[in-house]
């Protein structure tokens, strides 16, 4: 392992010294490419998956269908890379990539010496427990002496330290690969508690023989807000990506979704509806598309809200609440600035 | 008339049956399962460990699975075993990655390309084996050509390509190139000419004192900041190029082996007769060194094919990326004994498969240096 984190820190490393190989204008190298080159994890429940079909879906590869659909009007316009949490970084400043959306944190440091721009936050997670019920613990806090399943090498190792230190309580640490070996060990009880992001705990748990002697613990230890990302140095190509997330926001918050944004396009009461798609004012000239581009992209993928529920919602065998993840009005964070 | 006992006349003794209880089912157990103290226990507590096993094994992989199925879920209502529904609904994605459904006939047609052009390598005694074998030379280009489109064809990136496909696709060109490259290797290394020799001893060392993992971290990351910006170096050929390079360097060392068992005398004789140094090599040397390598040769062959598995670790969809992928579908996650099950079949065949071929090469070239 300390040979990989070395060279993922080599990596990097390369990172700082050429980071500016951006060509000038991603939007145009993408047109002219015909296909919107996406980076995308080798496989997370819910997050990013191959259908039977054998096409990437989830609810990260539909941040890629929805740049896709905004600029070409067609998801399937998409070339997915599969990434590494250890080629990521370097895929996308290499420009193998033109943006990355796979379950990944934003962080000072990526954000500032890996030279990439996070453009918003389409999931917030935090790191969480979960523990067989017949344990019989309330709190994360009563897991003193516990033996964990920890994936080796991540922030959550770093975070659960953390949160031990903090308590004054001690665990045995069970270090695991993937999140698939974590499963098999946890079941077969070679460790009490498994941690990592709570939505990755809510997918495991679904997998699960019987999913209801499984608690997650209340306790959610660390901040991860995951986003999409580009690479530093093309700010035109960063505020698309960005913009078509937030339309997917805005959509939810006025009520737009893929069943009525027909209707809604041929021009609505609201002018912020309109605004958004292309009914008034030319908003897609701004960034560089056409008027249409915020309505193919709420046509082709959905709303933020279509989106969570189609692949990781309440009716999903992952069954995620949407929490801090509900729009600001209905009691969570999500807030996109204004369409004006 | 010979006043011998014997009824018979000499030479004509017929073979007698052997003595009662020196034969047949009851011996054979005997002798091969009770025949000690130790050979007793050992034979009950397999038997034991068999008995515990093999049955629920059975009942999981055959008795109780489930061989057609919708879901996860839809499998568990069926029966209690392995679910080979799922591979079975995957099995395209497992085979063939992400190549487009209506190209895959390229593949297909590729890979018995493949058989006709390995066949008459393989197998000295085809018919017309040396006009196959123009075949076969030609063949990595057909491959290439109809894998991956051009010249009239659609392109399909490289990027699309997995599954068991892209580990066949990695272990045959990296057998089929390092092999050759190898042999050179190892040539030069025993080299009289100094930069030639200093060279490749420094390559082999250098290539071997380094996992393939960091090659292929190299190939995968490094070489991008290498490149000038823009040029788009296809990450499955940076791949197959350290593959090559790894596994070159590995039988360079083996072939060396064999090269040194090879009596000074030998080099001296084809010199005597007016040889020149690769004529030397290619007529005498050569062909006995490489007989006596085949086992290590086949054994780093062996290697290589299952070491292709790490290129899931730099983001390509090999049979286990593919598994992954695949399990993380809410539909059928939890699946994984399945998948990897069905993927240790396939190695197995195909390492297996090499192991029985090296056999029977050894066998063929058997020519009494060593005895059985």
């Amino acid at each position: 392992m300390s040979k990989l984190t070395k060279l993922a820190a080599g990596a990097a490393v390369a990172a700082l010294f050429a980071a500016n190989t951006s060509t000038a204008g991603t939007l145009d190298d993408v047109k002219a490419a015909g296909h919107v080159k996406c980076g995308i994890s080798t496989g997370v429940p819910g997050f990013a998956f191959t259908d039977d079909g054998g096409a990437w879906q989830g609810f990260d590869p539909a941040v890629c269908k929805a740049v896709a659909a905004a600029i070409f009007g067609d998801t399937s316009k998409v070339k997915y890379t599969t990434t590494t949490g250890k080629t990521r970084f370097t895929a996308l400043a290499s420009g193998e990539v033109d943006m990355l959306a796979r379950n990944t944190t934003w962080t000072f440091s990526r954000d500032t010496d890996l030279k990439l721009d996070f453009v918003g936050v389409n999931y917030y997670d935090g790191q969480g427990f979960m523990i067989p019920s017949e344990l019989g613990v309330e709190s994360a806090k009563d897991l003193d002496g516990a033996s964990v399943c920890i994936q080796t090498g991540t922030t959550t190792e770093l975070n659960l330290a953390d949160f031990f230190r903090t308590n004054g309580i001690s665990y045995e640490a069970v270090p695991i690969e993937t999140n698939d070996e974590a499963r098999t060990n946890y079941v077969a009880g070679r460790c009490d508690v498994y941690t990592t992001d709570a939505s990755g705990l809510a997918a495991t748990r679904s997998s699960l023989e019987d999913p209801a002697a499984h608690v997650l613990m209340p306790e959610i230890i660390s901040k991860e807000p995951l986003g999409p990302l580009v690479r530093h140095g093309d700010s035109e190509w960063a505020d698309i990506v960005r913009w078509t997330l937030n339309a997917m926001i805005t959509a939810e918050e006025l009520g737009v979704n893929s069943g009525n944004v027909d209707k809604m396009a041929t021009g609505t009461d609201n002018p912020e509806i309109n605004r958004l798609l292309g009914s008034e004012g030319d908003l897609g000239a701004m960034i560089g598309l056409d008027k249409a581009w915020a309505w193919r992209a709420i046509k082709m993928v959905g709303n933020y809200g279509e989106v969570f529920e189609q692949y990781i919602g309440a009716d999903t065998p992952i069954g995620l609440d949407r929490g801090l993840n509900a729009l600001w009005t209905q009691g969570g964070i999500l807030y996109s600035p204004p369409f004006r | 008339m010979s006043t011998s006992t014997s009824p018979y006349a000499p030479g004509e003794h017929p073979d007698e049956k052997p003595p009662i209880g020196q034969s047949g089912l009851v011996n054979w157990v005997y002798t091969n399962l009770f025949s000690s103290p130790f050979n007793i226990i050992l034979t009950l507590v397999t038997a034991y460990f068999l008995y515990k096993i093999l049955p629920p094994m059975f009942n999981w992989m055959f008795f109780d699975a489930v061989y057609v199925a919708d879901s996860r879920e839809h499998c568990r209502e069926l029966n209690s075993g392995a679910c080979w529904g799922f591979i079975g609904k995957r099995i395209g994605q497992f085979t063939y990655g992400f190549y487009p459904h209506e190209l895959r006939w390229r593949v297909n047609l590729t890979f018995l390309l493949f058989i006709v052009a390995v066949l008459p390598v393989l197998w000295d005694n085809m018919p017309k084996r040396r006009l196959m074998l123009w075949f076969s030379a030609l063949f990595p280009f057909i491959g290439f050509w109809l894998l991956s489109g051009g010249l009239g064809l659609e392109t399909v990136e490289t990027n699309k390509w997995g599954g068991f496909m892209l580990t066949m696709v990695i272990g045959v060109t990296g057998i089929a190139v390092s092999l050759p490259l190898g042999i050179l290797l190892a040539l030069g290394r025993q080299s009289d000419l100094h930069i030639i020799r200093w060279v490749c001893t420094g390559f082999i060392e250098f290539i071997r004192g380094v996992p393939l993992i960091t090659l292929l971290f190299v190939a995968s990351t490094m070489l991008n900041y290498f490149l000038p910006p823009g040029s788009n170096f296809d990450l499955l050929l940076r791949v197959l190029i350290m593959v090559v390079l790894f596994s070159a360097a590995y039988l360079a060392e083996v072939v060396r082996g064999g090269l040194q068992a090879i009596p000074k005398g030998q080099v001296e004789a084809a010199d005597a007769m007016g040889l020149k140094y690769w004529q030397s090599m290619r007529l005498v040397v050569l062909p006995q060194a490489l007989k006596i390598s085949i086992p290590g040769i086949v054994n780093t062959f062996i290697g290589l094919f299952k070491d292709s598995t790490l290129v899931v670790i730099i983001g390509l969809l090999d049979p286990l990326g593919i598994g992954r992928a695949s399990l993380s579908d809410t539909k059928w996650q939890g699946l994984s004994t399945e998948v990897y099950v069905f993927i240790a079949l396939f190695f197995f065949i195909c390492c297996f498969g090499m192991s029985r071929y090296s056999i029977y090469l050894e066998k063929k070239l058997h020519t009494g240096h060593s005895e059985e």
